[in-house]
């Protein structure tokens, strides 16, 4: 497989009344054709402004100071706003976390999903309104060419993602970022739509990001996965190396935490002590190290970088963590209480 | 935790036949009157030191029960029982003595915290309202409170935009916890909160149910997190509940077709399992609880339905010793 999208070294801040927030900080990495990638990580850990930063498209108070986003051997970050919106919708499709804010309620749904097909596909309106039609149904909504006509709220929350896939897939992308498109969903909704964007991407073969905070639907969407904390890539791994070998202190406590369906229940779950950091400098020491129950010396002196871990089933299993997890014992698993 | 449902002693909160509508206007112009039937005729019993977890889709009123039990709203029809005494019907006045001993976590630690008051002006006003404590009494019992939900006591003179979801979330486990009550109804405590976040707080819920032996009816619709804290687990779909058993029974031996859907809906956090796992998905969208369909209100989305679901509401009844169904096909 060849490489379709890569980023180098990504840098994003946030100017604020006290300076900066410093939201993403060095990240790197890259997406090959046809594969699904999912990012994981807490609110603000940067996994959003990190992929918003790919199409450059962010709140005025944002600037990114550094880095590559080569996509097909084309850097979008030195592209003007008109090659940009070339891109925007046309090779890069973005669904987004909630399909209630995400389209006009004062349009119908057939104008705004005509709109993309007919500014990146030169298609005129009726060519673009009856492929419209033909989108809907292939995205579960029957009778769509009625359903053209109506306006968002007349669709429930599933059936409005659904509207948002089929316009952001409407342009055959060759990627698709799906920041967070579960979240708002109830979960036999969730269902739904994991299976249709996994149909889709299978008939399509687009490369798809799935940014989540929920390891559970990372397992079964994704082939590989990173994990950020803190502006920064902490892991990275085949999703199977990284559910059975996980090697960052913060990944291994995220599964610690996950409540599961099966197996022993009446045991405490594993917390992750205190809270995440705030971003207002860029640290010269682990960012994680504050929870981290493997902290030592080290860790409070100098960041690590993500590196290939020890004995790493896969070449591409990598973290930033200057412990061999497995070589140390931990006497007390980050007792819960914060304050 | 140990009290589960055996039968023998009285329950602390008995619901019969509790129904809940609310009138609304619809159309463009609220120009039609509709009747939202939020719940219809639910009837459970929650045991003295038990957690019932409550689940459902958004939209099932698995929150206006919780609201019901308490009085917060009142009940179209039905009866509450709290300690064995009817609350429904009762006087604002009445009720009062009664809500010192049930209170409420809510899903939004935001939006639940005045922003104008520090957070020991929040946890100290219950005491003040029910004339527990005052004074240098009501500052000891605040920072105590602070304690025990693992905040630092001089916190109390902050005010609540000082403080992340979570710590905000466990000011509001402080204030309900307050005047001591017996039976604490958590409306989805822990969705607004990182995942990490998350289990620090049902870690907390349940070292508090241990120290102060409280009953908590714990609505969440997170599956997995149900399964940690409850003992039993009651299921309900669009205003009614389906399905009630102890967890175990539930999880491992589900009996109504709505709540195998569900289980199945949950994503295992598993990738070798979730590629070999059957992926079927339970289809549509829960009807509107305007017009809810008839008979059994799964009927149409349910892959058993047969002669007599689409007109006859199904019974709810025991099958087994503590596991109750609605169901025809069961």
């Amino acid at each position: 497989m060849s490489v379709l999208l890569d980023v180098q070294e990504l840098q994003t801040r946030f100017k604020v009344r006290k300076g900066y927030v410093y939201a993403v900080n060095g990240v790197s990495f890259t997406l090959e054709e046809g594969e699904t990638l999912a990012v994981v990580g807490e609110s603000g850990c940067g996994k959003s402004v990190t992929m918003l930063s790919l199409v450059r498209l962010l709140p005025p108070a944002a600037s990114i100071e550094n880095g590559q986003v080569l996509l097909r051997g084309e850097d979008l970050l030195q592209l003007d706003l008109r090659q940009l919106r070339d891109v925007r919708g046309g090779q890069i499709g973005m669904i987004f976390q909630d399909p209630m804010t995400s389209l006009n309620p004062f349009i119908n749904i057939g104008t705004q999903m005509a709109e993309p097909l007919i500014y990146h596909r030169g298609m005129s309106k009726s060519e673009a309104l009856a492929r419209s039609a033909e989108l809907l149904e292939m995205v579960g909504i029957p009778d769509g060419e009625a359903r053209l006509r109506e306006y968002p709220h007349q669709f429930s929350g599933g059936m409005r993602q659904r509207v948002m896939i089929a316009m952001s897939m409407s342009c055959e992308p060759a990627v698709l970022i799906a920041d967070e498109p579960t979240t708002a969903l109830d979960v036999t909704i969730q269902a739904q739509i994991v299976e249709l964007v996994k149909a889709l991407r299978d008939r399509s073969g687009v490369a798809v990001i799935w940014i989540t905070h929920d390891l559970s639907v990372v397992a079964g969407i994704a082939d590989r996965v990173i994990v950020m904390y803190a502006g920064y890539i902490v892991e990275e791994a085949p999703v199977d190396a990284l559910f059975e070998d996980p090697r960052h202190p913060y990944t291994v406590g995220l599964m610690g935490a996950l409540p599961s369906l099966e197996g022993e229940t009446g045991t405490r779950l594993t917390t992750i002590g205190g809270s995440p950091p705030d971003l207002e400098d860029l640290p010269d020491y682990c960012p994680f190290h504050t929870r981290c129950p493997y902290a030592f010396d080290r860790c409070r002196t100098e960041n690590p970088m993500l590196e290939l871990v020890a004995d790493a089933s896969d070449r591409g299993h990598r973290a930033a963590c200057w412990v061999d997890i497995r070589e140390v014992e931990v006497q007390s698993n980050g007792a819960g209480a914060s304050s | 935790m140990s009290q589960t449902d055996n039968g023998n002693s009285a329950p602390l909160v008995r619901v019969e036949n509790l129904t809940k509508h609310f009138s609304v206007r619809i159309g463009a112009y609220g120009e039609t009157k509709a009747t939202v039937h939020a719940l219809d005729d639910v009837s459970f019993n929650v045991q003295r030191g038990e957690t019932l977890g409550l689940v459902g889709e958004s939209g099932c009123g698995k929150s206006t029960a919780g609201l019901t039990m308490l009085q917060l709203h009142r009940p179209t029809s039905g009866q509450v029982f709290f300690d064995e005494s009817e609350v429904t019907g009762l006087s604002d006045k009445a009720l009062r003595p009664l809500r010192r001993r049930m209170q409420i976590i809510f899903q939004d630690p935001y939006s639940t915290l005045s922003p104008r008051m520090t957070i020991g002006n929040a946890i100290g006003e219950p005491l003040w309202l029910h004339e527990l404590a005052t004074g240098q009494e009501a500052q000891e019992r605040i920072a105590k409170l602070l304690d025990d939900v693992g905040l630092n006591p001089a916190f109390a003179f902050r005010y609540p935009h000082e403080f992340s979801g979570g710590q905000r979330q466990r000011v509001c486990i402080a204030r309900a916890l307050a005047c001591e009550p017996e039976f604490i109804v958590c409306d989805e405590p822990i969705s607004a909160l990182d995942v990490s976040i998350q289990a620090q707080i049902i870690n907390l819920l349940q070292d508090l149910q241990e120290e102060y032996h409280l009953t908590y009816l714990f609505i969440a619709h997170d599956l997995a997190v149900v399964r940690h804290i409850s003992d039993r687990v009651a299921v309900m779909y669009l205003g009614r509940v389906v399905e009630m058993a102890p967890k175990e029974k539930l999880f491992d031996n589900p009996l109504h077709p709505y709540t195998n859907a569900l289980l199945l809906s949950v994503p295992v956090p598993n990738p070798r399992q979730e590629r070999q796992r059957e992926h079927t998905v339970i289809q549509g969208n829960v009807p509107s609880a305007i017009s809810p369909p008839s008979g059994c209100r799964f009927h149409p989305r349910c892959p058993l339905a047969f002669e007599p679901c689409d007109h006859e509401v199904p019974e709810w009844r025991e099958v087994e010793a503590g596991h109750w169904v609605a169901c025809h096909a069961v």
